[in-house]
């Protein structure tokens, strides 16, 4: 008599649960699979229906990326290990499912900073590489891509591949920036970035226009390793534009404070209070959102050199308040962010302009200067400016960006798809034109199109 | 899927030829492109609406649907599916019936009966399913003011709109986490194909006004919307009116 086998579908029993972004809009319901090794990515990808799996990590892209719905999600924030850690070369081998804010924890102590960071370290490792994450230094040193040297990806066959830009040049490069749709990425090494000590030397200036800014960032950013401006959008007319620009680099021992010098590594990220989940819809309104825009462009210093800042306080500002993003209401918020190339400076400035004057109650908006792009098929930066502002869901607001999006077509411009949960299909096939090339690597390393997310359905991707 | 700002990239419309599934798509595609299916008979009514909506910029697919056949409303929706997920499904269709007729020819009322109450629940039930297993989307039900509180001049029609109310709002309240949601439209008297040749009633409203407020209820994540909104609180006052003055009321 032959043995039966169950094969158990892992998954099939779990409940569906409603799931979101960053931003807490358009929620869809999906098995939420929490996975610890290979064998429970493999068994959930191939035990998936016809609506797919794509993986989740600490769910800090804005829209519907780690969304799938009628779906699995797999939560692979449980297999989050560092496998190898070479401290002479600070090349790492970690778990996808490994936090920017558990890597710096552990290295920054050893003189090792993560090589790219964005505005939070609330992000995973596979998260970074699938969105292609950039950050203060990418007009130096590029994206999160960039400092990969291999990544483990869990394709739909249920095969684990070790993909390097050497190996499968395709593969890696729809993987990076590929928001999850190649396979499940389980496990990467990272080049780390070498520091002396875990303070910045910082600059900071106040620019009174979006002209004097483009103008201070052209000419001076070269100098500094890490640079942001913050714009204040609800300043108009003459004003619009003012900024308060912040730069820096890492600190060199002999450059601290003698009492800092014996432990110059020491480092404490952490969360320093949470914001509870009671605002009402309409908080942040335009009368409390200027007066906080303009105490903030006040309080900066009109020009200030060499300011020791700590790693948070430089690089992470939002994180030492838990869950901010429930401070636009029950309704949620958007994020728009767009680059436009250099020499399209008119486009830019007609999006911030037409912003302020729609009068979104946005907090500062942020605009930076990106530097080369990578090969990555989906990947988001290439050289020109970006800009990106959050706008709590407000009437008119769909129709306003829609039309921003035309403007940003017209100037060879693009969305980040980490941020986006509203761009239309059509618009998105305009911005990104190896779109075609994305989809022949998924054809062929997914061509049932298992990995799919609502993001996915949404762009027809 | 329905994208952060509550915008559709699909709209079904069962019924596809009535004045208000119509301006819904009209308001859709004032804003956006999308898919949109249209479910109805086979007439040159339904050709005019397709051909008037793929000019608007849709992306128009035509499928039968039949109130009167009982296997209908499952292949309508698995057809309408095929083609991807349905983020918005408008059941919009339904009779209003020859009021005198109604009150003595028995074959009359049970057809209305079927086109008005067991279709509806046959397509809500079908669509469910469908939507419960994509894990989002959103069902409009096109009730009326008229089934809040039946009167003696249209009852017939108050019924089946009264059992339609009742079967959408328990689905709206069984569909509770499953990612599924229902909005149940009350419109009072709308100036359509359907009312043509009557008199408008008080607070008369218009297939653009209900469409208006579809598309903002969906967008609201709401529940139940009334046309015009002041509806809602003559209807409660109605509701609550003694039956030997409200059998008098000249409504």
């Amino acid at each position: 008599m032959p043995d039966t086998v169950t094969v158990s579908a892992p998954g099939a029993d779990a409940p569906l649960v409603p799931l979101v972004g960053w931003g807490r809009t358009a929620p869809t319901h999906a098995a939420l699979l929490p996975v610890h090794d290979d064998d429970d990515v493999r068994a959930a990808v191939l035990a998936a229906s016809g609506r797919g799996v794509v993986a989740r990590g600490l769910a800090r892209s804005y829209g519907d990326a780690a969304q799938n719905a009628g779906g699995t999600v797999l939560d692979m924030t449980s297999a989050a290990r560092v496998l190898q850690a070479d401290l002479e070369t600070g090349l790492v081998d970690v778990e996808a499912g490994i936090s920017l804010d558990e890597l710096m924890n552990r290295f920054v102590p050893q003189g090792f900073f993560v090589p790219v960071t964005p505005g939070t370290r609330l992000v995973t490792v596979g998260g970074a590489i699938a969105a292609d994450i950039h950050g203060k230094n990418h007009h130096v040193a590029g994206s999160f891509g960039s400092h990969v040297r291999w990544l483990d990806l869990l394709t739909a066959d249920g095969q684990v591949r070790r993909v390097s830009p050497e190996s499968d040049p395709d593969l890696f490069w729809a993987t990076v920036g590929g928001m999850g749709l190649t396979g499940v990425i389980l496990r990467a090494q990272v080049q780390l970035k070498a520091i002396q000590s875990s303070r910045c030397l910082v600059d900071t200036d106040r620019t009174p226009d979006l002209d004097s800014l483009m103008t201070l960032l052209t000419e001076t950013d070269h100098l500094y390793e890490y640079s942001v401006a913050w714009i204040d959008t609800l300043a108009k007319g003459k004003r619009m534009g003012r900024s308060v620009v912040t730069r820096g680099r890492f600190a060199k021992i002999d450059e601290l404070p003698a009492k800092r010098r014996t432990d110059p590594l020491a480092y404490h990220g952490s969360v320093k209070a949470s914001v509870p989940d009671v605002f009402p819809p309409g908080l942040l309104n335009l009368a409390t959102v200027a007066a906080f825009n303009e105490v903030w462009y006040r309080k900066a210093p009109k020009r200030k050199r060499d300011q020791l800042q700590s790693i948070p306080t430089f690089f992470h500002p939002l994180d030492a308040v838990g869950g901010w993003n429930r401070i636009y209401g029950p309704r949620g918020f958007v994020q728009y962010q767009v680059t436009v190339p250099f020499g399209q400076e008119e486009a830019m400035r007609e999006v911030l302009d037409r912003l302020s004057s729609f009068g979104t109650a946005s907090f500062l908006a942020v605009l930076k200067r990106f530097g080369p792009g990578n090969p990555g098929m989906l990947s988001y930066p290439s050289p020109g400016w970006t800009l990106a502002l959050d706008i709590p869901v407000m009437k008119g607001l769909a129709g306003l960006l829609d039309a921003l999006d035309e403007v940003v077509i017209a100037a060879a411009g693009r969305t980040y798809l980490a941020k986006d949960s509203r761009v239309r299909p059509e618009t998105f096939e305009k911005m990104y034109d190896r779109l075609d090339d994305f989809r022949a690597v998924r054809s062929r390393v997914d061509p049932a199109g298992v990995f799919t997310s609502d993001l996915a359905r949404r762009l027809a991707l | 899927m329905i994208d952060a700002l509550g915008s559709p990239s699909s709209l079904l419309l069962v019924g596809g030829t009535s004045d208000i599934a119509l301006a819904t798509a009209r308001r859709y595609l004032s804003e956006r492109p999308l898919r949109v299916v249209v479910a109805a008979r086979d007439t040159p009514r339904r050709s005019a609406v397709a051909a008037e909506l793929g000019a608007a910029g849709a992306t128009v697919q035509v499928v039968d649907f039949d109130a009167d056949d009982p296997a209908s409303p499952a292949r309508m929706v698995a057809e309408a599916a095929a083609a991807g997920d349905i983020d918005v499904a408008v059941v919009a269709f339904g009779l209003l019936g020859d009021a005198d007729q109604l009150r003595s020819d028995a074959t009359a009322v049970a057809q209305l009966a079927q086109v008005n109450y067991v279709a509806p629940t046959v397509v809500g039930t079908e669509l469910a399913n469908r939507m419960r297993s994509q894990g989002h989307g959103v069902i409009v039900a096109l009730s009326s003011v008229a089934g809040e509180r039946p009167r003696a001049s249209n009852f017939v029609y108050g019924s089946t709109k009264a059992g339609l109310d009742a079967f959408y709002s328990g689905l709206s309240d069984s569909l509770v986490g499953s990612g599924v949601s229902v909005l149940v439209v009350r419109p009072g008297f709308v100036r359509s194909k359907m009312t043509e040749g009557l008199d408008d009633a008080p607070l008369a409203t218009t297939p653009e006004a209900v469409a208006e407020a579809i598309v903002t209820g969906v967008r609201k994540g709401r529940h139940t919307v009334w046309v015009p909104g002041a509806m809602r609180w003559v209807m409660s006052g109605l509701r609550h009116t003694p039956r030997a003055v409200f059998r008098r009321l000249p409504i």
